[in-house]
């Protein structure tokens, strides 16, 4: 979760700062708390604490899945009347699947916030003011659809790690391949799973 | 599920048992017997395909062909539900101990009881278990530490307590000295013995320590080509002129 909040805040905060000079020049800069909200809401937000739970939490999950595998752990689960599959794969899955939107929604608020203490040093800008404005600019488009694909994310990246984990070759060399290659393909599918996402929420909801 | 429980009948069988894995066969027609309370020890080569078999026997691995009873019960035919009923009277000693490493001694021990829950009543005492099994191996002090706090030969102590805690009718022993050194072995198959004799259990052992083996055995198999290449006593085994099983024991 500390890993989630500092990133979410420090994209907040580099988002507004990197984008305000731009926005004044163009006499633009109320536009900043809907533009920034927007943005973090519908895909910034989702994204980065999905690639960073596929980082920390997918690697964990692989490696340690893969090293029950390797020490025979699974198997002396298997022998002792218990189903592996469901014992260890299905109650990660369904925890990083339930969790991933919670951190999400963590995430989108300190990253609102950092962009907020930009705004009010810069531009001094009120709380009140700043969250009305963000408020205002979010629609049923941009959070319902963030939020389902934020659960798509979570289921993905604990079955990658499971699957990585729970299938790694013999040795502890497996077990490092195991972590290293779920944080690869549970990010490359983060971001098919997006466009995905993306493209049946532009139909829906016409972005 | 059968219940073979006629005194010397075999508890397993193995019969033409084959399996490959890509181009390399390491079970070539294998067959073993093992009888009820005798101790058969399985000799071979690392990579010989050892533990390959001893895992077919619980279900771990799917042979490619030939035929496997345990207790009466050909394995190959049996309900996920019903192999699991079987699990429950054999004890598995793995290679590597195998102990989970989030748990604690006692969670480790409490694990089968609590899973094989059709085996034990509903009034058992499971604390009692623990502590009785983890007595017979000399560690009931270590009931609240974690794997990662014990030795090597502790945690295949640890290891032996749990494959006994179902109190099962076979115990597997998968190279149960490898990685020790020779006196923590020596007390491993000193436990191994002591366990036999209290619970008159069948044990199938895999070993490539003879030393190991000749102390414990019954009978010897000694697995070469993926085949039981020759059997008897260690004494019958060494006798013999046959140059495979000559460079076997020189080596």
């Amino acid at each position: 979760m500390f890993l989630v909040s500092l990133t979410g805040f420090i994209i907040g905060l580099v988002l507004t700062l990197q984008t305000r000079p731009t926005l004044l020049e163009f006499g633009a800069a109320s536009w900043m708390p809907s533009m920034v909200g927007v943005s973090i809401i519908r895909e910034i937000g989702p994204m980065i604490t999905a690639l960073v739970c596929a980082g920390k939490i997918g690697s964990s999950i692989g490696a340690e899945l893969g090293s029950m595998r390797v020490t025979e752990q699974i198997d002396a689960m298997e022998v002792s009347g218990t189903n592996p599959f469901k014992y260890l794969v299905v109650t990660r899955v369904l925890a990083i699947t339930l969790m991933l939107p919670l951190l999400v929604i963590i995430a989108d608020f300190l990253a609102l916030y950092g962009s907020f203490l930009v705004e009010y040093f810069k531009g001094n800008v009120s709380m009140q003011l700043y969250f009305n404005e963000v408020i205002d600019a979010l629609k049923f488009g941009d959070t319902f659809p963030a939020t389902i694909k934020s659960f798509f994310f979570g289921f993905t990246i604990g079955l990658v790690g499971c699957y990585k984990g729970f299938y790694s070759k013999k040795g502890t060399e497996g077990v490092g391949y195991a972590a290293n290659s779920a944080v690869v393909l549970s990010s490359i599918l983060l971001f098919i799973i997006d466009f995905i996402a993306v493209f049946i929420t532009d139909i829906f909801f016409e972005l | 599920m059968k219940n073979n429980s006629d005194k010397y009948s075999a508890v397993i069988e193995i019969n033409d048992l084959y399996k490959s894995f890509g181009d390399n066969t390491v079970l070539n027609g294998f067959n073993l017997t093992l009888k009820q309370e005798e101790i058969l020890v399985i000799m071979g080569k690392s990579g010989s395909g050892k533990s390959v078999m001893i895992k077919t026997l619980v279900g771990l691995i799917e042979p490619d062909k030939g035929s496997i009873l345990v207790m009466g019960n050909d394995i190959s035919v049996l309900t996920e539900e019903v192999l699991d009923d079987l699990r429950a009277d054999i004890g598995f000693l793995f290679q590597g101990s195998a102990l989970y490493d989030s748990m604690t001694v006692r969670e480790n021990l409490e694990f089968p009881l609590r899973r094989h829950n059709k085996k034990i009543s509903k009034n058992i005492n499971i604390e009692a278990l623990v502590i009785e099994a983890l007595t017979d191996v000399g560690l009931a002090h270590t009931i609240d530490l974690m794997p990662s706090e014990l030795s090597g030969g502790m945690k295949r102590r640890v290891a032996l307590a749990r494959a006994l805690i179902l109190k099962p009718k076979i115990i597997l022993y998968d190279e149960p000295t490898s990685g020790l050194d020779p006196i923590t072995s020596k007390e491993i198959i000193i436990l191994m013995k002591e366990i036999q004799h209290k619970y008159n259990t069948s044990s199938l052992i895999i070993t490539h320590d003879v030393d190991c083996a000749r102390a414990i055995s019954d009978r010897m198999i000694l697995l070469i080509d993926g085949i039981n290449y020759a059997n008897g006593s260690y004494e019958e085994l060494i006798q013999l002129e046959d140059p495979k099983v000559k460079a076997f024991f020189k080596h």
